[in-house]
């Protein structure tokens, strides 16, 4: 099933879908383990790997130190891939990498594309890479039956977003506001101004991210985002609390 | 050096973030149109002529051609600019641009400080607010430079993350970027990024190299044979070859940090060793230092200022064209060169710019004396005391710094 009609499936029985995300290697594989299953265990819908990059451009301090230690302890490449198989293989629910374009040009972007199908991977999300950009991406997402998440941001035009929505697949991840990833979001009437805006310019699922980090929050979304994005604030309670609290902090949001 | 979509052969290119699509929008509408109004760039050699030193001088080196016994040796002087280095041509200009963006807020990262330096002082000129985003290890190699650019009135901010150098401070100003684009701009201070930078600050650099070609067939009848330039991330460089970029006779060479050898593995060679491969990161696509997995190498060099991991995308494009030859000056080459051009010629290079001299004094001696080289000196060096001092291990001058130390832990 195409990923975007997964997610509509989904919705309809529930308020509103959470993703979450890891760094995959921070602080170990082993961890990263454990925390997939008691997100799964407690009805996450959807995850986010990232695969670490030396250049975490569009992300913040938590998930920069997450990239930085993670390569420090050696983590390659082929170690995310073969973990990421693993864990399509353990659990029903959809995978998704992010990772920066680097990671894939390097690799060749077809054969990255070639060997995330084979890992069971649904789709991407790269910050960097605009469509005007991705020409062989978006091909190759298209041949190999992975989603090319595009991203909408508080600044983009109408005719903007209707551009990355045609170019998009799976969902649309829209960034709640300026900045980096790991601080603190306000749902003032801009915002929902904003997601309005997002909501008119595409029919594909809006998963909205970047300062969600508790219950409040989650329910505010409640009617208007198809997905709730938790980014930095699992990483910051496995740091302070271990892997074991992951579970009940997910079951709480709901 | 102008180009629609910002791609130079298959190099540059604009991978940013979707949050800054608009700004640069905005940034490419204001430069295209900056730069067919010919008033701007009128407005712009002005301002270089009355508050730098514009036009720099090209010196005829006659000690150091006599030493070498072959080409005449000239050195176009961008050390005279103010603040000291060719990085006040690319700040006056983006400091222009942005009075017609009507922002009042500019953020810059910088390596060897210089950059910093001078985005500071456009700052102080225009009344920007400033904030310069600064690698922890350059904070401690670039001390001086520091305290001038808060005394300036900026804000510095070391930055902790990643290799601590020029590549993480870009990381760091683009973080700011996303979060303050709708009253700050982003000085970068080089000719790399995503379009339109490299194009945008490779022709406000280009004053140099239209000045050294009149001025050398001036002094010296004629176009000269080879130009010389260091090549950090390629701004000086492209500066003074667009002066001769229309001239195939004219071989224009890119120095690269040699760092402790090409074979140790201690360099910021990108196009002169064989370390480098084509990657995208920090918005565009070129030459990195990186590994298999795509992720970026730390690089070495004495001069901060080349320090960095990737290179301008249109050198790369001439690189590969075979229009530009690149080579590389090692650490100690360096240091040798610099002191041979202060007891020759009175003259004190950047430990980046002394780069250019080490392959230039390779290759003189070989010429012939109705040939001309033009060595780009694209900063002074007394910035550098502390990091040249060290490198002579000069006793009288550590004993100062020791007696300093004492004196102010007296006085605490
Ligand atoms: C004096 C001097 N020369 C050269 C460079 C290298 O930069 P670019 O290659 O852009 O000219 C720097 C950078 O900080 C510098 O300060």
């Amino acid at each position: 099933m195409k990923l975007s009609d997964e997610i509509a499936q989904a919705a309809a029985d529930k308020d509103i879908l959470l993703m979450t995300h890891i760094v995959l290697g921070y602080p170990s594989f082993e961890t990263n383990k454990e925390v997939i299953a008691q997100m799964v265990a407690n009805g996450v819908d959807l995850i986010e790997m990232q695969i670490p990059f030396s250049e975490p451009m569009a992300d913040g301090p938590v998930i920069i130190k997450a990239n930085q230690d993670s390569l420090l302890d050696g983590t390659r490449l082929n170690d995310c891939l073969n973990f990421a198989r693993q864990m399509t293989e353990t659990h029903a629910i959809p995978f998704l990498f992010m990772t920066y374009y680097n990671i894939l040009f390097k690799y060749g972007i077809e054969s990255f594309c070639r060997r995330a199908l084979e890992t069971g991977i649904r789709g991407f999300i790269v910050p960097d890479l605009p469509p005007e950009e991705g020409a062989d991406y978006l091909k190759y997402t298209r041949q190999y039956g992975l989603a090319p998440i595009q991203i909408f941001a508080p600044t983009s035009t109408p005719e903007r977003m209707r551009f990355l929505a045609e170019a998009g697949g799976g969902f649309i991840y829209c960034v709640a506001r300026r900045g980096v990833t790991g601080t603190q979001t306000t749902f003032d009437e801009e915002f929902n101004n904003y997601i309005a805006q997002c909501r008119a310019s595409t029919d594909m699922p809006l998963a909205v991210g970047f300062g969600i980090s508790n219950r409040d929050d989650v329910q505010s979304l409640v009617g208007k985002a198809d997905i709730a994005v938790i980014g930095s604030e699992t990483i910051r309670l496995v740091d302070r609390q271990g892997a074991a609290a992951v579970g009940p902090f997910i079951a709480g949001l709901r | 050096m102008k180009n629609l979509n910002g791609y130079y052969g298959q190099w540059g290119g604009a991978f940013i973030p979707e949050v800054l699509h608009e700004t640069f929008r905005q940034l490419k509408d204001f430069y295209d149109k900056a730069r067919q109004d010919p008033a701007f760039w009128q407005e712009y050699a002005d301002l270089m002529a009355t508050y730098s030193c514009r036009p720099t001088p090209l010196t005829a080196a006659d000690n150091l051609s006599r030493h070498f016994g072959g080409a005449r040796i000239f050195i176009k002087r961008e050390d005279l600019n103010h603040t000291g280095a060719h990085k006040a041509n690319n700040v006056m200009g983006q400091g222009l641009l942005v009075k017609r963006m009507g922002k009042g807020r500019v953020i810059a990262e910088t390596g060897a400080g210089q950059h910093g330096v001078a985005t500071a002082t456009m700052a102080a000129k225009f009344g920007f607010k400033c904030t310069i985003y600064m690698g922890e290890e350059d904070v401690m190699r670039q001390r001086p430079n520091v305290f001038w650019m808060e005394k300036l009135g900026a804000e510095v901010i070391p930055v902790t993350t990643g290799s601590k150098t020029l590549k993480d401070a870009i990381n760091a100003a683009f973080r700011d970027w996303v979060t303050n684009m709708d009253n700050t701009h982003y000085c970068l201070g080089t000719a790399c990024g995503p379009h339109p930078f490299p194009e945008m600050v490779a022709w406000f650099q280009s004053i140099i190299g239209l000045e050294a070609r009149e001025q050398i067939e001036r002094q010296f009848g004629k176009p000269p044979a080879r130009v010389y330039a260091c090549v950090g991330g390629g701004s000086n460089a492209l500066g003074i070859f667009q002066g001769f970029l229309d001239l195939p006779a004219v071989e224009l060479v890119g120095v690269e940090a040699g760092g402790e050898g090409l074979e140790s593995g201690r360099h910021a060679a990108r196009l002169a060793s064989r370390d480098g491969s084509p990657g995208v990161a920090q918005g565009y696509k070129t030459m990195f230092l990186q590994d298999d997995d795509g992720q970026m190498r730390t690089t070495h060099s004495v001069a901060a200022g080349l320090d960095y991991v990737g290179v301008s995308p249109i050198l790369t494009d001439l690189w590969e064209q075979g229009r530009v030859r690149f080579a590389s000056a090692t650490d100690s080459e360096v240091m040798a060169a610099l002191e041979l051009t202060m007891l020759n010629e009175g003259i004190i290079p950047a430990l980046e710019s002394s780069h250019a001299f080490v392959q230039a004094f390779k290759e003189a001696g070989d010429m012939s004396p109705d040939e001309a080289v033009i060595i780009n000196m694209s900063g002074r060096g007394d910035k550098d005391i502390f990091t040249i001092a060290n490198a002579f291990k000069d006793p009288s001058w550590q004993q100062f710094i020791i007696n300093k130390g004492k004196e102010y832990e007296a006085e605490r």
